[in-house]
């Protein structure tokens, strides 16, 4: 197979797609949007409805009330309601996460090429480029909370239920190495179906090359905290997301390892409805804690601290 | 070796008569001891482990059995293991790596096992774990793909320093079963998915997932399981001397990056 060729004709339909003008502004949003240093989550009013269309209300998947859209946004998109934690876009993530304008992309331009030849995917992914405005299913880079450095990965759904590729395995096992060689911690937000079926045999790879880059990091010292949301299945709660020093949940997320079809489809039962929750990860041992989206920034930040990182002076 | 289809390949793999390791471990090692339990659940049968005698030197031995008849399955689960399974082999491993042998492993699966008790005992953790530990692990890793390789059931046991299939064995990030009823909702066409994934053993040569091909006698395995098993053991045994060259250092280094490379993208 010509790689380069392929190589080439994903850069054609890449470039003049508007995916990376979109990419550009909306990376500028990051920039412009959050207030002061503060530990409330920043200015999800401001952010573009990236993560729940415009105005369209929002369903809960789980209590099945339904909210208004801007009511929703303004809750930083959890269920008012029931209080599931919906998901939303990195850009968003990063928007209420991170001190404004810290966030400092890495591999902006790494795209997904078709190692197994499978049908249809160079224009879906192309497809999915345009759409949402990012080049895989993953941003990653630097930023702070409270001007303390930190490297950061955020997956997003929105790309092929944020499956792992060669791209997303290439940026984590990157971004562990930056950390590792900058002395930095690593705060990671998986979501994920798993590992790419469209990149065969290599996307399972990524499975080994991502927690082998966490075995490496973690020998030279590094602080890892995994923080999981919906969902975080598969072959990525089997590798470097069940992989950190603390592993924090987002509330009634789905984490789990095969699907839920798939497990009813083997003992021919339905299973219960917190089966695979976050509760129940809590409950198993699996998870160091739950924490709400609004309280995630100041828990962060404490946990950095109790590492030694940020000490108690504040330059902001 | 003529190239074969994933298709015809799992045809041959999924002959009754295909040996498993039950078949080849007397074939290879002497002196098998088997060692059980994880020490904190159980013992599961779909992964042996023991420590034997290769070539008059100790090793350890982990393997994924697959049964040769309904009661042999029934008792290793069709070879898919359990958390406590992988927790098992987890143990065994940092007691090679104590006691400085290699480990040798044999895989073949369908998969980690899907099922409410592997959900509560963390099996995304346990495979999780394992890939962690192999990486890291200061023994050399021989390890062969006998039959299926399926997904991260067997990614668990093929982090290591030099990785071969057997002629027709296969190595898939999902079964062509699923892949079907995923791409086509339609599990019936696993054959033109088994095709679209490239899982044979010339495929993942080709991708540079393994280093090696055992060839097996013409039609199969089961047509001579000591002809195979003498392949095997040719492999292990220049496999090992190759690797036990390099120092601990090396070793883990060249077990890095032969994963660190492994990935396809533009930038």
């Amino acid at each position: 197979m010509a790689l380069e060729n392929l190589f080439g004709l994903v850069k054609e339909r890449w470039k003049p797609t508007s995916s990376e003008t979109t990419k550009e502004e909306n990376t500028e949003a990051v920039k412009g949007t959050a207030a002061e240093i503060t530990d409330a989550p920043l200015a999800a009013a401001e952010a573009a409805a990236t993560s729940g269309g415009t105005a369209v209300p929002f369903k809960c998947p789980r209590c099945m009330q339904t909210t208004p859209a801007d009511a929703f946004s303004q809750n930083l998109w959890v269920c008012p309601s029931c209080n599931f934690h919906s998901r939303i876009s990195a850009l968003d993530r990063l928007r209420i996460f991170v001190d404004k304008g810290t966030f400092s992309e890495f591999d902006k331009t790494m795209t997904s090429l078709n190692p197994i030849e499978f049908p249809g995917y160079d224009e879906k992914t192309a497809a999915l480029r345009a759409k949402t405005g990012i080049s895989d299913a993953i941003l990653t880079g630097t930023a702070s909370i409270h001007n303390i450095p930190f490297v950061i990965g955020v997956m997003d759904s929105n790309f092929l239920m944020a499956s792992m590729g060669s791209v997303v395995g290439e940026k984590i096992t990157r971004a562990f190495e930056y950390a590792e060689e900058n002395g930095l911690p690593m705060v990671l937000f998986s979501a994920s179906g798993g590992a790419r079926m469209q990149e065969g045999i290599i996307s399972l790879m990524q499975m080994a090359k991502t927690s082998a880059a966490a075995a490496r990091y973690s020998e030279a010292g590094g602080l890892f905290i995994s923080i999981l949301t919906d969902p975080t299945t598969g072959g990525v709660e089997a590798s470097f997301a069940s992989l950190g020093d603390i592993i924090i949940a987002e509330p009634k997320v789905l984490i789990g390892f095969a699907g839920r079809r798939v497990i009813e489809g083997t003992i021919k039962q339905h299973l219960p409805e917190d089966f695979q929750s976050a509760e129940f990860q809590l409950e198993h041992g699996f998870v160091d804690m739950i924490v709400e989206r609004k309280a995630m920034r100041k828990t962060l930040r404490h946990i950095l601290r109790l590492h030694g990182f940020g000490g108690v002076k504040n330059v902001g | 070796m003529s190239a074969k289809s994933a298709w015809d390949c799992l045809q041959i793999i999924r002959n009754k008569n295909r040996p498993t390791v039950e078949n080849y471990i007397p074939l290879i090692f002497d002196e098998f001891y088997e060692l059980h339990g994880d020490r904190h659940f159980g013992d599961d049968h779909a992964i042996k482990g023991g420590i034997a005698s290769f070539e008059g030197k100790p090793v350890t031995v982990l393997a994924q059995v697959k049964g040769r008849n309904l009661n042999e399955n029934k008792n290793t689960n069709f070879a898919m293991p359990h958390p406590e399974g992988y927790r098992k082999a987890m143990r065994l491993a940092l007691q090679a790596e104590k006691f400085k042998r290699p480990i040798i492993c044999f895989i073949d699966t369908p998969g980690a096992f899907c099922g409410i008790d592997a959900e509560k005992r963390g099996q995304g953790e346990a495979i999780a774990q394992s890939l962690f530990l192999f990486s890291k692990l200061k023994t050399p890793v021989i390890s062969v793909i006998l039959g299926e390789g399926g997904s991260g059931g067997a990614l668990a046991l093929a982090v290591c320093d030099r990785l071969a299939m057997l002629e027709n064995a296969v190595y898939s990030v999902i079964s062509p079963r699923g892949a079907a009823s995923i791409l086509w909702k339609d599990a019936a066409k696993e054959k033109d998915a088994a095709e679209v994934l490239k899982i044979t053993a010339p495929d993942c040569k080709s991708f540079g997932i393994i280093e090696n091909i055992i060839s097996e006698p013409i039609g199969g395995a089961h047509n001579s399981p000591t002809d195979t098993a003498e392949n095997i053991k040719a492999y292990i045994s220049n496999s090992i001397r190759d690797v036990t060259k390099l120092n601990t250092e090396e070793l883990l280094k060249a077990r890095y990056h032969k994963f660190r490379k492994i990935g396809v993208y533009g930038e």
